[in-house]
């Protein structure tokens, strides 16, 4: 009993998180141009109402941030990705 | 100055196959009348809209790829517009990348044709 007390148990295990550095995929792969003509390659930029996410989540650098949105926006021109849905994914 | 261009148009689905087709030779005589040199084109076909345009759920989906002076642009433009049949079109001039993207696009297709 006396053993038990000294011991901390948590409800739930502490989890310890580390963080996985975001990087940009662009530069990784050495990518220079985003094409507008993919919109399988572009759903990875837009979340299910077909916003396109924030570089914050996605990690792409500013550079190419830019050059997603355009291609994104070229898309949806063409129909290609829709201006608002739901269940994209 | 020659510059890279690239234009996609959306023709209304209720056009018949030769329709079609004339509508394609018309912009691509527009184009080749006017100076520009036809590099690449490419049909996709009949596809699905994000959402309808016109009233309408489908299209026809064509590409052409070409070299041309910047004053063609408006007037292909403007044919566009006046064209009903036309219900969307983009062109978009090519950067250096994106050159080299569509080149090493089509080449790798030709291997895999010659496969």
């Amino acid at each position: 009993m006396s053993q038990n007390q000294s011991e901390i148990r948590y409800l739930t295990p502490p989890t310890v998180e580390v963080k996985k550095k975001k990087y940009c995929r662009f530069k990784k792969n050495k990518i220079r141009y985003i094409d507008y003509k993919d919109p399988e390659f572009l759903k990875k930029f837009v979340n299910e109402q077909g916003k396109i996410l924030p570089r914050r989540l996605t990690g792409t650098s500013l550079k190419y941030q830019r050059k997603v949105a355009k291609a994104i926006k070229r898309a949806r021109h063409l129909a290609l990705l829709p201006y608002v849905t739901d269940m994209l994914k | 100055m020659m510059n890279y261009y690239e234009t996609v148009f959306i023709t209304t689905p209720v056009l018949s196959d030769t329709q079609m087709k004339e509508t394609v030779e018309k912009f691509k005589g527009i184009l080749a009348n006017n100076g520009a040199e036809l590099v690449h084109e490419e049909n996709w076909g009949l596809k699905k809209l994000a959402y309808p345009i016109q009233k309408k759920s489908t299209g026809f989906y064509y590409l052409v790829e070409f070299k041309a002076k910047g004053e063609l642009i408006n007037k292909l433009e403007t044919e566009y517009r006046r064209d009903e049949r036309i219900i969307r079109f983009l062109t978009f001039k090519m950067d250096k990348y994106a050159v080299e993207y569509s080149e090493k696009k089509k080449t790798k297709k030709e291997t895999k044709a010659e496969e």
